[in-house]
């Protein structure tokens, strides 16, 4: 009883409190340093040593990304948005939204809706420093949108068109026709050996180091850091 | 955002793996970056006071003097730093805004040295951050104010003629500036004399005066004494005319002279007079030519020849004039608000006054400039500026003595912008736009398809003849007058299209592409995590869209052809002009220039 009377006086005393700010207008500055109190949450990376076992990167070269990384999101972390908003700065011709959505998911081992230091370091390491197979595994997963371990159709079509969607309106020559299901349908013959309709894991690293022009593109890539 | 595009491209790039196992033809090589990565700490010597920053923070804006290679003119060999001999106060900002991307603009220090330091370094003010921009335009109005002032006082100068002036350079001089002749100062008081009679006169012609004998009734007097009264108007209204000729034919510019204002006040104040003298004694027109002599009233403003504070109210009220046509707009607003409500609440009553919505303006605007203090309250600010704005040049003029009474009002230059935009200097393109060029060139790799503009698809649209377009586009843009002017026609329009979608636009300098960035998010969406969007300056970018970054994208050739250095040595074509990049990667290949 001593509890509830104590509740309620405490509830009451709130209930005054929150009109006075209501009158007095602090009620929302509160909620914005709520809101900021909740942002403000940092995220530190583990330390330099750690990162340096786990990626393929020296010490210099972790200090110069996490610089770069820290000024950019001083909390730590990178959200969805930001991470769009920064892609999109890449291509302004077109849409990069959809493609940076995917990437996102790729970057982010953890799903957690957000890419923290490490993340970021390790997908770095991965398609800079990585071999072949960890290059075309990052590449399945990217593809691979429902994390099911097959590439179908639809996430394909998925993909290229987001891709596509990059290139924006006024290309040459001009997008005529269904070019992306094109694209798809070309993509499928080669890697789909097996007519299965979905690509596997194995199916997709065959068929790339088949190709030559790939391999030669990989090659091409190899420490664009 | 610099540092955004900066840092995120080594990750957009490995990124681009992604794409490759969709591509259809092999990716290009990618630039040879020959500068080392490993990161180092630079020493910068500001007149004594040591700066140390990382060489990856000055990159990032690589138009910059601190940011390009320009900056090694200042190296010092034997003390292994950057010497500028210029104000460290000052370099604290500017190397701040290397550090977080926004140039704050430093409340206390005067603005043309604080422009001074910014174009030594080559930032442009432009980019101020919204936090200080604000007080940066502010300071900036003022001080160029302050300079049409110095010039016209210039210009009005006290100087004696030339013995060999004219009559009439004499006689203009004598209006302008009576304190240069006695004979100038006479008329001067006479004018002003006349002026003030004329005005007296028409306050007095409708008192009422004891009535004439054998009448009941009180007259006005400009009635009882209309002889008088005729002709003291008749004379003034004769000086009045004569000053207005003989300033017209004194005038240098008789045009403008009769464009000005005051000539204006002139013209009206004297006008009814003729107009009545052409006028038919009839009763229709009377009552139009009664409303005439109402006019005779702005002979008053004619004292704004002989009183300096009116021209500054006049100035000053121009200066406002935004605000204060606010002001009446909002009261028009209000009346109109609260005589509806008057009209409908007493509608009902019986012998109201407020028969319609009209009728109860009146009730309205008396009761509201009677309250006209809680408007007051509210526009105070306006007032406010009023006021220190008069006391300011009051102030000003009065330190500097007398000014040439030459007619203020047309001091008042429009602003035409912030125009002052010192020239970026044509930098060579750095290995960042390599890098993004090389990225979007992969992406075209990718789609099989390349980045065109509006002009050039809608052409193909309308042709058709994807053969033909090839070639003919190849010689259009390997000419560098069509390039030039269709780049120019393309920025336009490039930047109205593009403020209007998601992405960010890049124009002109990496500077810009760094720094400018147009976003239009959804209803203000914060990014509380991220620096990369504090810098958006969406106006700014619509206004000024002259320049371009051409990127260079060269037709598919065998790949046995490109050569190892695929980086140009940006051979100086001849006619470049100030920051259209149209320089060829490779001279063997044909070149298509499209824009990006």
């Amino acid at each position: 009883m001593a509890g509830c009377t104590c509740r309620c006086r405490q509830g009451v005393l709130k209930f005054i409190q929150s009109l006075r700010r209501l009158v007095f207008g602090t009620l929302t500055k509160d909620k914005i340093d709520d809101e900021l109190e909740m942002t403000m949450v940092c995220h530190r990376p583990e330390g330099l040593e750690q990162l340096e076992a786990q990626t393929n990167f020296t010490k210099r070269e972790l200090q110069i990304l996490y610089r770069g990384f820290k000024n950019e999101c001083p909390s730590g972390v990178v959200n969805e948005e930001t991470f769009k908003h920064i892609y999109a700065q890449f291509f302004p011709h077109g849409d990069a939204s959809t493609y940076a959505h995917y990437l996102f998911n790729a970057f982010d081992t953890t799903n957690n809706g957000s890419i923290k230091f490490e993340e970021f370091v390790m997908g770095l390491s991965t398609l800079l420093r990585g071999t072949m197979r960890e290059k075309l595994e990052w590449t399945f997963h990217l593809y691979d949108i429902n994390n099911d371990g097959y590439i179908n159709r639809e996430e394909m079509t998925e993909i290229v068109r987001a891709i596509y969607d990059m290139m924006g309106k006024y290309t040459y020559p001009a997008l005529k026709g269904d070019v992306p299901k094109q694209h798809v349908d070309a993509f499928f013959q080669k890697m789909d050996k097996n007519k299965a309709g979905v690509v596997t894991l194995e199916e997709f690293i065959v068929a790339c180091q088949e190709d030559e022009m790939m391999m030669r593109s990989m090659q091409l890539f190899e420490n664009v850091m | 955002m610099a540092a955004g595009v900066a840092t995120w491209m080594p990750f957009a790039r490995a990124a681009a793996v992604g794409w490759l196992p969709l591509a259809q033809k092999t990716m290009p090589k990618p630039p040879v970056d020959k500068k080392s990565r490993s990161d180092e700490i630079l020493f910068v010597n500001v007149s004594g006071l040591r700066f140390q920053t990382w060489k990856n923070t000055l990159d990032r804006y690589p138009d910059t003097l601190l940011g390009s290679s320009e900056k090694e003119f200042f190296y010092n060999e034997e003390t292994q730093e950057y010497f500028f001999d210029r104000d460290p106060e000052m370099f604290r900002h500017i190397l701040n805004f290397f550090r977080t991307g926004k140039l704050h603009y430093p409340r206390h220090e005067c603005i043309q040295a604080f422009e001074e330091e910014l174009a030594f370094y080559g930032i442009i003010p432009e980019i101020i951050g919204d936090c200080c921009m604000e007080e940066y335009r502010d300071r900036k109005k003022e001080n160029q104010e302050r300079l049409a002032e110095d010039t016209e006082a210039e210009n009005a100068g006290d100087a004696p003629l030339p013995p060999d002036a004219t009559l009439r350079e004499r006689l203009w001089r004598a209006f302008e500036n009576p304190h240069t002749s006695t004979m100038a100062l006479v008329f001067y008081y006479v004018t002003g004399f006349f002026i003030a009679v004329s005005v007296i006169a028409n306050v007095v012609e409708t008192v009422p005066c004891r009535p004439i004998k054998g009448s009941i009734k009180d007259l006005p007097c400009g009635e009882k004494f209309s002889v008088a009264f005729s002709c003291l108007d008749t004379a003034c209204v004769l000086i009045f005319s004569f000053e207005y000729l003989m300033r017209l034919y004194a005038a240098p510019s008789r045009c403008d002279f009769a464009r000005s204002v005051m000539s204006v006040i002139d013209v009206v104040a004297i006008l009814p007079f003729y107009i009545g003298l052409v006028m038919p004694e009839n009763e229709e027109v009377s009552g139009a030519f009664v409303t005439l002599r109402v006019f005779r009233v702005f002979r008053i403003f004619k004292f704004s020849r002989h009183s300096q504070g009116l021209r500054i109210l006049g100035c000053t009220l121009q200066a406002c004039a935004s605000e204060l046509g606010f002001l009446l707009f909002s009261l028009t607003m209000a009346v109109i608000i609260f005589a509806t409500v008057m009209f409908y609440a007493e509608k009902g009553t019986k012998g109201t006054t407020f028969s319609s919505i009209p009728a109860s303006f009146w009730y309205t605007i008396v009761t509201m400039t009677t309250l006209g203090l809680l408007i007051t309250a509210i526009h105070y600010q306006l007032l406010i500026q009023l006021l220190m704005s008069l006391y300011f040049h009051l102030q000003y003029l009065f330190m500097w003595g007398h000014v040439g009474l030459s007619d203020l009002l047309s001091c008042c230059v429009p602003q035409d912008g912030d125009g002052d935009s010192t020239p970026l200097c044509v930098k060579n393109r750095s290995a960042f736009e390599h890098q993004h060029h090389h990225l979007l060139h992969c992406l075209e790799k990718t789609t099989n398809h390349e980045f065109t503009d509006e002009v050039t698809y809608s052409e193909v649209c309308v042709t058709d003849s994807v053969g033909f377009r090839t070639s003919r586009s190849t010689s259009l843009s390997s000419q560098q007058g069509a390039t030039t002017t269709c780049c120019s026609r393309r920025a336009k329009r490039r930047a109205f299209r593009l403020a209007n979608s998601t992405v960010s636009v890049s124009r002109g300098s990496v500077q810009e592409l760094d720094t400018l960035h147009v976003t239009k998010t959804p209803a203000g969406t914060q990014y509380p995590q991220s620096r990369s969007s504090l810098n958006a300056r969406t106006e700014n970018l619509k206004l000024n869209c002259d320049d371009y970054t051409a990127a260079i994208i060269s037709i598919p050739t065998p790949p046995a052809n490109t050569p190892d250095e695929s980086l140009p040595n940006s051979p100086a074509i001849p006619g470049i002009l100030r920051n259209s990049r149209s320089s060829t990667f490779n001279t063997q290949e044909t070149v298509k220039i499209s824009s990006l």
